[in-house]
């Protein structure tokens, strides 16, 4: 069923040269390789058609889309068509009419007649394609089983049963015309390849893998067969409870860092659908399992509906008025200033918010507060990107648009599994693996793109975890050894000195990856083969995520990339750069909105004081010169008594910062922690305050995604309680003395755009125009900045630095022999807070612990076992994988349920110049245990979890009832 | 001395016994204590003759048919088997003479099936001795350019039915510059009435390798699959076997016959759909994938197997180019007749009274064909009508008989030559039911992509029953009138496409028996 502002042009664009021809009679221009259905769509004519859309290549199968071109017999599909000089084609005759009506009688032939009661009649291709040829009648005898069994009568075989297992979809095979177009949207869009039609003739029919049903299939459930579906036959299973959708609010997905455009579809004040949006720039009408699905979270009835307070901890929360929650709220911070000083008290801003939430966060704690003690959750993730591309590029973000990928010639992936973590992303990155690009994974297991359907990695480097700086030294070592470098664009480009000191240092015996083999673990041959491909083998990408700024030496692995695309000239135009991965839906923006202790907006210092002044002015305050305390120090400052006030939107870090014990303690030990959250988080247990937030489709704004892509968040129904994030924020800055009076979010992007550079032209009515554009935003730049450091790197000349291999602390010893590193799957997300609350968990509900086969026999750990694990810091239990998708010696987990503890183990190591944590290596032992611990067998027991599916979470359930 | 004997191991032969003729033959020739050779060659093609066996004798192969295995005896008593014929020997009712004075033999033009029957299928020395690898060695003599422009002049037009010059094909691919080019050989013979090309394959497999060899030479093709269809084993056997005895031989592999080129080949076999032998859809088989029509553009002589420039040409067609390299474009063109040049292998079956392989110039009339050599209907009832070119080839009926067989000719009448396949029909024959079936073998063979073939070939099928079944005939008659229009220009390949052919040649020749339809 197609959407209410649906518009098809039938198949994509093609970008030849200029082609002239003639249809019905009216002379037109278009790009060669264009079809004749596209050229006629853009000149006004829909040519009737059922198997085309414009988001798949022609397939021709339908027959709905003939016409007549002059000098030919035969009567061509127009979508398989292409345009070509002087061609003169016909669309509309009495032959072509009589012909289209055959070929849709045939199909109504073969079609239950109940549009009436079909939940997409009058969104439905076949039936558009019956009004458009005319068809009265349908003359065909006999009684065809589609028709029998949606009469009623039982259905005589498997074929016409409807398949309802997927949580979110149903397939009725009764409504298919098996046009493929589902097929190829797995195979194009998505990448997956899990449909295929199965049988011939008229006993075609669309099955999942081998014909099982789709729950039980390769499906992952990304809803590209749904969207592509022109009847009923796919659909969202919401539209058959709710109805059709009467409105659409196109807004911007809040899960990962890829930022998918999507169409919200509502009736009344319910979301009926997501749709993705096909003029999304990011996406370009894609979604995975999460965004476009997994949104029932946003109704869950976990929501908090009413603002809480409580004196401690140890009392239960007491419901209040907005305004008794801000008064005893800012009544308390003041208490703790006034007692303990100015700095005593700070905040923590969230990824997951808008641009325009995050900046007013900060300037809350700017304004009100009166200090710089303002983190955000960035700080465990990208803080090393932030470092890292600012001193060598000059400019604190991924230098390509997605798109880019489309032109490159080699792919270096590093730390980043994008076909779990980055979903959309990842299937245009299958795409041009699958026209040929070369890839390389720099990653301890063999993530899903080592191998998969008609991909398989050029060179797989699985690196011991923890050593990616030795790796970035030694693939630098063949670049400069091998005279591999790109001379002209170094001398050009980057600063002398630098260079030379890097270029003798890289050189040394001791980071030839021969030397560093047994550092890394890697085969020197393989590093070598790896090297000289990305340096020789065209345009080189390099596509990175935690698993490279994760760690000891996050930000010195981030310099080590950047000083290898600078090496091989691969920064500066398409198909090259230096791109993370960003986790969050606002990453990117949580940073650029000057939400870090030491940094204004646009990444400007505040001990620059023309950047002071700029917001003294404006804000009529006077800003500290001394950056205030990270989120690391702002927990030993509450240990040791100075730091006793917080207010936290939307993080959740008494789950998902590391080393849990020791956060526990620093929240414990505070006596005003203030939290801003959909549900009622770990961090809230620690809480006095709740101010209940609001979820993306309830308020207006900006997100920007790992691209620099600021895409417009739009209010699709009304805040649950009553406010929009920003809202509470602006009314706590009132009840704190520092007034604030925005009426709507477009103001305080107007105040960003003043007060920072690269936002200087960036308004809502032009996001409305242009859909999403790319920062840099300003007089220069005015419509956005795809591609960052063409001709020269924004601070000038790029910098190299030596990357001097240290060693973590975190070393596998003879007590904890395994390294232990975390990751993400598909259908969950971070630490779980919505796709928990979601069906999703009908994919994954539970974390388990992989373990390479060789130290699961060691260990006695047979597959589903329980497995504890121990670390200096801590200790937990997970059930185990036995599997070799990770080598020997190392063991892995997700994260996503608080019960699995994953952060009781991982210890308090962080990168040197970032404090961003340690998470992917930690020494553990693993061992057989009988059963979870006491608490996670509570938290499980207590978890909000919709419909766990699996026989082990089944089994567990009543493992837990029993005791 | 001992006697040789020839008793054929072709598919047609062991069908009706050939195999335990040979058993009889050993038994009785133990039992006399006399030495008889067998050697298992192709089959002649005189099909109602088999099993046809042959004796060597100092004036050439004598022939004895249809012998069963209980006429061995009989024959030996005779005397068929001693060291010196005698005369009694030819006078024995099952003997024919020698074979190659056989009237339906001695006037055929045996060019692609010179070898057929006459030597082991096997025997490289056999080959050798028959002019086998005269046209590979007279081909790596010669530029591609040059090869692929003797067979430009020769005329050889495929012969899998669409009758496209392969000169022009071959040019195609040799034209496009790409790291990998392949031949595909399409050998998923599937027209009833059509056997030509497992006889072949049978009867003389290495002449198809030389003329894959020669293509691959022409192109720059280093490798070629043979598309063979899963219900020939004996076939498969054979293929297989011909190509690990040529590579053993050194004529297929790295180092084609010392010339330091490279060519081999593969079997790979279908499973058993009819549209796997249109050529796309045999592509996209032979990748690996569901056997579903491709749209052209691109053509697969620019990008087919797996993306590469790709030679698809049948059997017959590839077979026949050793004898034009081998005794050059002009000996073959001078056959034939119009732009139809050469001989065609015509196959006689269904209700004729001697079916088999016909090989003969272009130019020769049906009549010729179906009477001359057919010798009219098994049943011996007057012949009403002929469908050509396999199912989707129309009726042509008695009244036509003296058109040519010439590829533009018969598309003139509306018919077609195709792969050379004829099916005779009696006056007793149920047309509207033979009409039903034209539709009935679409609805069961189409791959389901387009809609026209696989919805309309069902309708079909439903409006002939209710035609047959006297059901408001005239109004279903009109309507299936459209629906032929609607599957003949709306359907994506020849399979949808064609089928109204035999359907309508019926409704236009036949129209008496529609409207009144025995039941």
């Amino acid at each position: 069923m197609y959407s209410i502002d649906h518009h098809d042009l039938g198949t994509p664009a093609a970008a030849g040269a200029s082609v002239t021809l003639e249809i019905d009679g009216q002379t037109l221009t278009v790009p060669g390789g264009t079809s004749v259905m596209r050229a006629a769509a853009l000149a006004g004519t829909q040519v009737p058609k059922l198997c085309a859309t414009d988001t798949l290549k022609a397939f021709g199968s339908c027959r709905l889309c003939l016409v007549e071109v002059e000098g030919r017999k035969d009567l061509p599909a127009s979508c398989t068509l292409q345009v070509a000089p002087g061609m003169k084609v016909r669309t509309q005759s009495d032959r072509l009419a009589r012909i289209r009506r055959g070929v849709v009688e045939l199909y109504v032939s073969e079609h239950p007649l109940e549009c009436g009661t079909c939940t997409a009649n009058g969104h439905c291709e076949l039936q558009d394609a019956a009004k458009t040829v005319g068809l009265e009648e349908i003359r065909y005898p006999g009684r065809p089983a589609a028709l029998a069994t949606a009469e009623g009568l039982s259905p005589t075989n498997s074929h016409n049963v409807c398949d309802t297992s997927n949580p979110y979809f149903n397939f009725d095979p009764s409504l298919c015309i098996t046009c493929s177009r589902c097929v190829r949207a797995c195979d194009e869009v998505q990448g997956t390849l899990a449909l295929t039609v199965q049988g011939r003739g008229l006993e075609s029919t669309i099955v999942a893998s081998q014909a099982e049903r789709f729950i039980d299939s390769e499906c992952v459930s990304c809803g590209a067969c749904v969207e592509a579906c022109p009847t009923a036959a796919l659909s969202e299973k919401p539209l058959a409870i709710i109805g059709q959708p009467t409105r659409v609010v196109t807004t911007t997905c809040a899960y990962c860092g890829v930022g998918c455009s999507l169409k919200a579809e509502v009736k009344d004040e319910q979301v009926v659908r997501m749709v993705p949006n096909r003029d999304g720039h990011a996406n370009h009408g894609h979604a995975c399992v999460k965004g476009r699905f997994a949104w029932g979270y946003t109704t869950h009835p976990d929501r908090v509906r009413s603002p809480m307070i409580r004196a401690s901890i140890q009392d239960a929360w007491r419901e209040v008025s907005w305004d008794d929650a801000f008064a005893y709220a800012a009544s308390e911070f003041k208490r703790i200033q006034a007692k303990h000083g100015r700095n005593s008290i700070g905040g923590i801003s969230s990824s997951r918010c808008t641009n325009e939430e995050v900046f007013l966060v900060q300037k809350l704690v700017r304004t009100a507060f009166g200090n710089n003690n303002i983190d955000t959750c960035a700080r465990v993730c990208h803080s090393p990107t932030g470092y890292g591309l600012k001193h060598t590029l000059g400019e604190s973000a991924g230098t390509q648009a997605f798109d880019s990928v489309m032109h490159a010639d080699v792919i270096f992936i590093i730390g980043a599994n994008p076909t779990e973590a980055h979903p959309v992303f990842g299937s245009q990155l299958k795409r041009r693996l699958r026209e040929g690009a070369k890839l390389i994974i720099a990653d301890p297991r063999a993530t899903e793109l080592v191998r998969t359907a008609h991909i398989a990695a050029d060179v797989h480097l699985p690196v011991r975890p923890g050593t990616n700086v030795a790796l970035l030294n030694a693939l630098a070592h063949v670049v400069v050894t091998e005279g591999l470098v790109h001379e002209a664009y170094v001398a050009a480009r980057c600063e002398p000195a630098p260079f030379a000191r890097w270029r003798a240092f890289v050189a040394e015996a001791r980071n030839s990856p021969e030397a560093l083999e047994s550092t890394t673990g890697i085969p020197a041959a393989s590093v070598r083969l790896a090297a000289r491909l990305y340096a020789t083998g065209g345009n080189g990408a390099i596509y990175y995520g935690l698993g490279v700024t994760e760690h000891s030496q996050g930000s010195t692995a981030v310099m080590g990339i950047a000083n290898l695309a600078m090496a091989t000239g691969n920064l500066g135009g398409e198909g090259k750069g230096v791109n993370p991965l960003r986790g969050q839906n606002n990453v990117q923006g949580a940073c650029d909105m000057g939400s870090f202790p030491h940094e204004l907006s646009g990444y400007r210092h505040v001990s620059d004081p023309a950047v002071r002044a700029l917001f003294d002015n404006a804000w009529g305050v006077q800003i500290d010169p001394e950056p205030g305390l990270r989120i690391p120090n702002m927990f030993e400052s509450a240990l040791d008594g100075s730091f006793l006030g917080l207010y936290v939107q939307g993080e959740d870090i008494a789950q998902s910062d590391p080393n849990t014990h020791h956060v526990h303690a620093a929240l414990a030990a505070m006596e005003c922690v203030v939290v801003q959250d959909l549900f009622l988080n770990e961090t809230a247990r620690f809480a006095h305050v709740f101010l209940p937030g609001s979820s993306f489709l309830e308020k207006d704004g900006t997100f920007t995604n790992a691209e620099r892509r600021v895409s417009r968040v739009r209010k699709v129904l009304e805040p649950l309680v009553g406010l929009a994030d920003w809202e509470v924020t602006q009314r706590l800055s009132n009840a704190l003395g520092y007034p604030m009076a925005y009426t709507h979010p477009s103001q305080i992007m107007e105040e960003i755009a003043r007060l920072t550079p690269t936002f200087s032209a960036l308004t809502y009515e032009k996001l409305d125009t242009l859909g999403s554009l790319q920062w840099p935003c300003n007089a220069e730049y005015p419509n956005g900045t795809p591609t960052m450091h063409v001709g020269q790197f924004v601070r000038g000349h790029g910098r190299f630095f030596v990357t001097e291999y240290v060693p973590t602390d975190e070393r596998a010893s003879r007590r904890f022999p395994l390294l232990l590193t975390t990751g993400r799957v598909l259908s969950q997300y971070n630490v779980g807070a919505q796709t928990r609350r979601t069906s999703n968990v009908a994919w994954h509900d539970e974390d388990r612990l992989e373990i390479h086969p060789d130290d699961a026999e060691t260990r006695g750990l047979a597959d589903g076992d329980w497995a504890g694990v121990t670390s200096r810091t801590g200790h937990t239990v997970l059930r185990a994988t036995v599997t070799d998708r990770v080598p020997p010696g190392v063991v892995y987990t997700t994260f996503h349920f608080p019960e699995s503890g994953a952060n009781v183990i991982t210890t308090d190591n962080s990168d040197w110049a970032t404090n961003c944590p340690e998470y992917k290596v930690t020494a553990v032992e693993v061992t057989c245990v009988a059963q979870p611990l006491d608490w996670q067998r509570r938290r499980h027991a207590e978890a909000p979890v919709v419909g766990r599916k699996s026989k082990d979470g089944e089994q567990r359930k009543r493992d837990v009832a029993a005791t | 001395m001992s006697l040789k004997v020839y008793v054929p191991r072709d598919a047609a032969a062991l069908a009706v016994g050939a195999d335990a003729v040979v058993a009889a033959i050993a038994r009785e020739a133990a039992a006399r204590g006399v030495v008889v050779e067998v050697v298992r060659n192709g089959s002649r093609g005189l099909l109602w003759l088999e099993t046809l066996l042959e004796v060597v004798t100092s004036s050439g192969r004598v022939a004895y048919g249809p012998v069963k295995a209980a006429d061995v005896p009989g024959l030996f008593a005779a005397g068929v088997f001693a060291a010196e014929v005698a005369a009694s020997s030819q006078a024995h009712p099952l003997c024919h003479g020698l074979t190659e004075a056989i009237p339906y033999f001695a006037r055929q033009t045996r060019l692609t099936f010179a070898r057929v029957g006459v030597t082991d299928p096997l025997s490289l020395q056999d080959y050798a001795a028959h002019g086998g690898l005269v046209g590979l060695r007279q081909a790596l003599s010669l530029t591609p350019a040059d090869i692929v422009q003797q067979v430009t002049d020769s005329g050889l037009r495929g012969r899998g039915g669409a009758a496209f010059p392969a000169g022009i094909k071959w040019k195609t691919v040799l034209d496009q510059s790409a790291p990998q080019k392949y031949i595909t050989c399409n050998a998923d013979e599937g027209d009833s009435g059509t056997f030509a090309d497992r006889m072949l394959m049978e009867g003389d497999p290495f002449t198809l390798l030389e003329g894959m060899a020669i293509a691959g030479l022409a192109t720059g093709a280093t490798h070629g699959y043979i598309y063979l269809r899963a219900e020939y084993p004996h076939a498969h056997r054979a293929l297989n076997e011909a190509i690990r005895r040529a590579r053993a031989a050194g004529w297929l592999g790295t180092d084609v016959l010392g010339s330091g080129r490279v060519f081999d080949i593969e079997v790979r076999l279908g499973a058993g759909a009819y549209i796997c032998g249109e050529e796309t859809s045999m592509l996209e088989s032979l990748e690996g994938r569901r056997g579903e029509v491709r749209v052209r553009p691109p053509l697969p002589a620019i990008k087919g197997l797996f993306g590469c420039p790709t030679v698809v040409n049948n059997v017959i067609t590839l077979a026949t180019v050793p004898v034009i390299l081998a005794r050059g474009a002009p000996f073959y063109r001078d056959f034939g007749t119009g732009r139809s040049r050469g001989t065609l292998p015509m196959q006689l079956a269904g209700n004729i009274a001697h079916g088999g392989l016909v090989e003969i110039a272009f130019g020769g009339t049906l009549r010729e064909l179906l009477y001359d050599f057919g010798g009219g209907t098994a049943s011996g009832r007057p012949m009403r009508a002929v469908q050509i070119g396999g199912p989707l080839g129309a009726y042509v009926p008695a009244s036509q008989f003296d058109l040519a067989m010439d590829y533009e000719v018969m598309a003139a009448a509306g018919a077609m030559v195709g792969h050379g396949g004829f099916v005779a029909f009696d006056d007793a024959a149920n047309l509207p039911r033979l009409a039903r079936h034209a539709l009935a073998f679409c609805a069961h063979e189409s791959c389901g992509k387009c809609t026209p073939c696989r919805i309309g070939s069902t309708r079909g099928v439903e409006l002939m029953d209710q035609v047959i079944a006297g059901e408001q005939r005239e109004a279903n008659l009109e309507l299936l009138s459209e629906l032929l229009e609607t599957m003949q220009y709306g359907s994506l390949c020849g399979l949808g496409g064609m089928t109204p052919f035999p359907v309508r040649s019926l409704l236009q020749h036949f129209p008496e028996d529609f409207r009144d339809v025995q039941h």
